[in-house]
C-alpha cells in the first residue's frame, strides 16, 4: 500500500484528510481510485498534476510504477521557463 | 513508446567527450552574421503584417469599423476579433501544458474588453509597410475607457476595477460570492507553525516588494506564415517550442495539427518568454485570408507593451531561529502579478521559497492577481528569483543577528538528500551543500573589500523538468552522423546532443551535427524550458544512439555470419565476442556505414521518450559590490557563481548560462522595471529607458561547476539554465546592505532609493 499525501491545495477536496493509504501499481491506477473516492477531486486530477513518488517528480505521466509501501505526493504541475 | 526510459547507466568514471568544450556548432553563424533569425526569412509575394493595439490600459470595445481600412488599395487582409472563435474557461491539455484557451485566444485578439495598454485589437496584411501602418490609423475602434489598476496589492482592493467580472477566486473554502481580481488562492505547509514560533529565539519578518522584469531578449517576435489554397500551412518563427506554437494555433484558428508545419528559426534568446504564441496565429490568420505569405515583426516597443515579463509581486517573509542558528519556523505571503490573465507563477514560488532549507514547520501561501498589465510568461525558473530573493534577504539578517557567517548559517541549515521539502517529497542526491562548501573556499569568499564595499552571498533553487522529446539519429554512408531533434537550441544543446551521441557512439564528436527538425519531421518534442533539454531530448540523444548502435552490430553480426548476441560495440567499433572473440577484426562505424547498403539498408536510431527524474539544481553566488555615498550608484565589482550542474556535457556553454544568469539577475537587482503613467501607459518601453546591464556594468563573472550526478540520466545532467537567476537579486541587496549598514527591502535598488536608505540610515544615527 502506498502512503499518499495531499497537500492543503487539494485537502479542500477531500473532506480535509490529508494522507491515506491506496494499493495502486501505477499512477493511472492511483488517480483512478482516489478520483473515486473523493469526487469532488476529479476534476482537480485531470486539470494535470505532477506526482512524486519515493522523492522522483513523475509529470504527464500516468504508467509510472509506484513501488509497494511508497510515499506519495500529489502537486501542482512544474513548467519552466 | 517508451515513456518511462531506464535510468541508464551509470556515469562512466572516463569519458571522452562528454565534459569538453569543443567549438560551438552556432558560433560562426551567429558571429558573422550567416545565422538566420525569425525576421530574417521572406517569401515570394510577402505582405507585411501590422497590429492595432489599444491605447488605452483597460477599456469596453464597443465596435471596430475596418471598412475604411479594407478599401485602401495595398490591403489585402485584416483580421479582429470576429475571426477568432471564442472559447469557453476551461483548463485543457496543450501538450505537456493545460492551458485555458479562453484567455489565449484573448490576449491573441481583444474580445470584448482591451485589458492593457498594447493589447492587440486588430491586425492587417498590406503589400508594404507603409501602407499597412496607414490602414491601422484608419481603423476605428470604438472605446469605453474603464477605470484600471496596475499593481496587485491595489487589485486585490474590494474597490478596485473590476478586469474579469466572471471572476471567483479559486481555492477559498467557502467560494466567495462576488467576483475579484483574486485568480487563485495557494497554500502549502508543513509541521506546527505555532510550535516552531514558539521554540524560536530570535524570529524576524519583514515585507518586501518586486517589479515586472522583462525577459530582455534582444530578438523581438517575429514569424512568417504561409497558408495556401488547401489550407495548409507553414510558419516559420523564433520560438523555444515550436510544437506548442502548432498545438496553439491549430486550436485557435481551428485546424488540424496535420496541416501546419512549424519551423523554428535561429532564436536569439527566450528565457521562458518565447514558449507563447503572439503573433503566429494572427500571421497564419492574414496569410489565409489573404493567401499570401505574410510576415509580421515586433517592435521593441511592441515587446515591451505586449509580451510577457514576470510578476511583480508584494511578500511577508517571517523566519524563527534558535540562538544556536537551527531555523524552526518559516512563513511566507506571496502576491504575483499575474498581468491581464491569470497565471502568474505564484506556485512555483511558493514551492521553491523555503526550498534550500531543512524547515520542519513552514507554511507559504500565495495569491494569483489580475491587473492591466501585459499577461506574465515564463522567465528563468518562473517564481523561484522573486520568492526566494525575500527569503534569502530575511536569512541573511537572521546570520546577521546571530553573528554568524552566512554560508555557516546556510550550512547548519541547508538542504541535502532526505531532506523534506515544504512541498512534500524528500529531496534525493542533491548539490546545495556542495555549492556552499566550494563559496567557502573560494578565495573570493576571503578576498579583502574595500571602502564603501559589501560582499552578498545567497542560495537559490529550481526544480527542473523532463517531458517528451524524440530524436532521430541518421547514419550516413560515409559514417558521419546526422542528428534531428525537435527542442530549439537556446543555450549549446546542439553541441551537448552532438557529445552525448559521440559519447555512445564511440566516435569523434566532429563527425555528428544536430539539427533541429521541423514539427512534420520529428515526433513531438515538448518546448525548451524547465531547463528540460539536455536532460530530456540529452536522454532521448543516448536512446537513439543506443538504438543506432543495435542495428550497427546486428550488420557486423551478419557480414561474420555469426549471431548478433556474440558482437559488442565498443570504442565505436563492433566487436566479436565471446567464443568469436579475435575472430574477425573490428569493424568502425564508418566500415560499418560504407557497407549499410549491401547488408540492408540505411542505418538510422530513434526514440520517443517521455524522461522523467530530472534532478533538482541548486547553487549560491557571492558578489561584492561598491556603493558610490553620493549618488547611490551600485557598481557589481566581483561576481562569482557556483552551481551544481549534474554533469556538465559542455562546460563552455555551461558557464555561459551560470554568468547568463548572473547578468540578467543584476538588472532585476539594480535597475530594471517597468514603470507606468496615471493612465496605466507605460513610460519606459525601450532598451533607453528600461534599463538592462551592459558589458560595461558587469565585472567578468566567474564559475564554478558543481557536479552531483543526477542518477535518472546516462551522464548525471541536471538542467542548468533556470537556477543561475534565482541567487542574484538576494545577493546583491544582501551585499549593498553591508555596504551602507541598512537593508533595501524593493526592487530594483537603483540609485535614488539607495541614496534614499543612506540618508534615511544616516538621519537615524546611522
Amino acid at each position: 500500500m502506498a502512503r499518499v499525501v495531499l497537500g492543503p491545495n487539494l485537502r479542500r477536496f477531500t473532506d480535509g484528510v490529508d494522507e491515506l493509504e491506496i494499493d495502486a501499481a501505477t499512477i493511472q491506477q492511483l488517480l483512478a481510485k482516489l478520483g473515486a473516492l473523493y469526487p469532488k477531486l476529479g476534476p482537480h486530477l485531470e486539470r494535470g498534476l505532477a506526482v512524486a513518488i519515493n522523492g522522483t517528480i513523475y509529470q504527464g505521466t500516468v504508467l509510472a510504477p509506484i513501488p509497494p509501501d511508497a510515499e506519495v505526493f500529489l502537486l501542482p504541475p512544474i513548467e519552466g521557463g | 513508446m517508451n515513456d518511462i526510459p531506464l535510468a541508464g547507466t551509470a556515469p562512466k568514471a572516463e569519458l571522452k567527450w562528454v565534459g569538453t568544450r569543443g567549438p560551438r556548432p552556432d558560433g560562426l553563424d551567429k558571429v558573422t552574421g550567416r545565422a538566420r533569425y525569425g525576421a530574417d526569412f521572406r517569401l515570394p509575394g510577402m505582405l507585411v503584417g501590422r497590429v492595432l493595439r489599444s491605447p488605452h490600459a483597460h477599456a469596453r470595445i464597443r465596435g471596430i469599423d475596418i471598412s475604411k481600412a479594407a478599401a485602401l488599395p495595398g490591403v489585402k487582409a485584416i483580421v479582429t476579433r470576429d475571426d477568432f472563435r471564442d472559447m469557453p474557461s476551461e483548463f485543457v491539455p496543450a501538450g505537456e501544458m493545460m492551458v485555458n484557451y479562453r484567455d489565449i485566444v484573448r490576449n491573441v485578439m481583444a474580445r470584448e474588453k482591451a485589458l492593457y495598454e498594447g493589447h492587440p485589437v486588430a491586425a492587417v496584411a498590406a503589400t508594404s509597410a507603409s501602407i499597412a501602418r496607414e490602414a491601422l490609423s484608419l481603423i476605428k475602434v470604438d472605446y469605453e475607457v474603464l477605470p484600471h489598476v496596475i499593481d496587485a496589492a491595489e487589485a486585490m482592493r474590494a474597490d478596485a476595477p473590476l478586469l474579469d467580472e466572471t471572476m471567483i477566486t479559486a481555492g477559498v473554502d467557502p467560494a466567495p460570492t462576488k467576483p475579484s481580481n483574486v485568480a487563485k488562492r495557494m497554500e502549502f505547509s508543513t509541521g506546527d507553525l505555532k510550535a516552531g514560533f514558539a521554540q524560536a529565539d530570535f524570529v524576524i519578518e519583514r515585507s518586501f516588494a518586486t517589479k515586472p522584469v522583462h525577459q530582455g531578449y534582444l530578438e523581438p517576435h517575429a514569424c512568417l506564415a504561409s497558408v495556401n489554397e488547401a489550407g495548409q500551412a507553414e510558419l516559420w518563427c523564433t520560438t523555444q517550442g515550436h510544437f506548442v506554437v502548432r498545438t496553439h494555433c491549430a486550436k485557435l484558428l481551428d485546424m488540424e495539427m496535420s496541416q501546419i508545419r512549424v519551423i523554428a528559426t535561429e532564436i536569439g534568446g527566450g528565457f521562458g518568454g518565447k514558449t507563447v504564441v503572439y503573433l503566429e496565429p494572427l500571421a497564419l490568420a492574414l496569410s489565409s485570408k489573404s493567401k499570401r505569405p505574410v510576415k509580421m515583426v515586433m517592435t521593441r516597443e511592441e515587446v515591451f507593451l505586449s509580451t510577457g515579463p514576470t510578476s511583480g509581486a508584494h511578500m511577508k517573509v517571517k523566519i524563527g531561529v534558535r540562538k544556536d542558528g537551527k531555523i524552526t519556523a518559516a512563513e511566507a505571503e506571496l502576491i504575483y502579478e499575474a498581468g491581464a490573465f491569470q497565471g502568474s507563477p505564484v506556485g512555483p514560488g511558493c514551492m521553491c521559497a523555503f526550498a534550500p532549507y531543512e524547515i520542519e514547520n513552514a507554511r507559504v501561501i500565495g495569491y494569483d492577481v489580475i491587473s492591466n498589465r501585459p499577461k506574465v510568461a515564463a522567465y528563468r525558473a518562473p517564481g523561484a528569483p522573486i520568492s526566494e530573493y525575500a527569503v534569502e534577504c530575511v536569512i541573511d539578517e537572521l546570520a546577521q543577528k546571530l553573528g554568524l557567517d552566512p554560508v555557516e548559517f546556510r550550512l547548519k541549515n541547508g538542504a541535502k538528500a532526505g531532506t523534506r521539502a515544504l512541498y512534500g517529497p524528500k529531496f534525493g542526491p542533491i548539490g546545495l551543500v556542495a555549492t556552499l562548501e566550494a563559496a567557502k573556499n573560494h578565495p573570493h569568499y576571503s578576498a579583502p573589500l574595500g571602502p564603501n564595499q559589501g560582499r552578498g552571498v545567497a542560495s537559490g533553487f529550481w526544480f527542473n523538468i523532463g517531458g517528451e522529446s524524440c530524436a532521430s539519429l541518421h547514419i550516413n554512408e560515409d559514417g558521419s552522423v546526422t542528428l534531428m531533434i525537435g527542442t530549439p537550441d537556446i543555450g549549446g544543446s546542439r553541441a551537448s546532443m552532438a557529445l552525448m551521441a559521440a559519447e555512445t557512439l564511440g566516435i569523434d564528436v566532429a563527425h555528428v551535427r544536430t539539427l533541429i527538425a521541423d514539427t512534420d519531421s520529428i515526433g513531438y518534442t515538448f518546448l525548451t524550458g524547465g531547463s528540460r533539454a539536455t536532460f530530456a531530448t540529452g536522454m532521448a540523444t543516448v536512446d537513439a544512439a543506443k538504438a543506432a548502435i543495435r542495428q550497427l552490430c546486428a550488420r557486423a553480426a551478419k557480414i561474420w555470419e555469426i549471431s548478433e548476441d556474440a558482437v559488442v560495440w565498443e570504442d565505436g567499433h563492433a566487436k566479436p565476442a565471446g567464443q568469436n572473440a579475435a575472430t574477425f577484426p573490428p569493424m568502425s562505424l564508418a566500415e560499418l556505414a560504407g557497407k549499410a547498403g549491401k547488408t540492408g539498408g540505411p542505418i538510422s536510431g530513434h526514440a520517443e521518450i517521455n524522461a522523467q527524474g530530472a534532478g533538482p539544481s541548486f547553487g549560491t553566488h557571492i558578489v561584492d559590490v561598491e556603493v558610490d555615498k553620493e549618488t547611490g550608484r551600485v557598481d557589481i565589482k566581483r561576481y562569482t557563481v557556483i552551481q551544481d550542474a549534474g554533469k556538465a556535457v559542455h562546460p563552455g556553454y555551461v558557464e555561459g548560462q551560470f554568468q547568463g544568469g548572473a547578468a540578467q539577475g543584476v538588472g532585476w537587482a539594480l535597475n530594471e522595471e517597468y514603470v507606468y503613467g496615471a493612465d496605466g501607459k507605460l513610460q519606459n518601453a525601450g532598451f533607453l529607458d528600461y534599463r538592462m546591464p551592459v558589458t560595461s556594468d558587469l565585472p567578468m563573472i566567474d564559475t564554478v561547476i558543481v557536479e552531483i550526478p543526477n542518477p535518472a540520466h546516462p551522464f548525471g545532467v541536471r538542467g542548468v539554465g533556470e537556477t543561475p537567476i534565482v541567487p542574484p537579486m538576494a545577493a546583491i541587496a544582501n551585499a549593498i546592505s553591508r555596504a551602507i549598514g541598512t537593508r533595501l527591502c524593493e526592487l530594483p535598488m537603483s540609485p535614488p532609493k539607495v541614496l534614499k536608505a543612506m540618508q534615511a540610515h544616516k538621519a537615524n544615527g546611522g
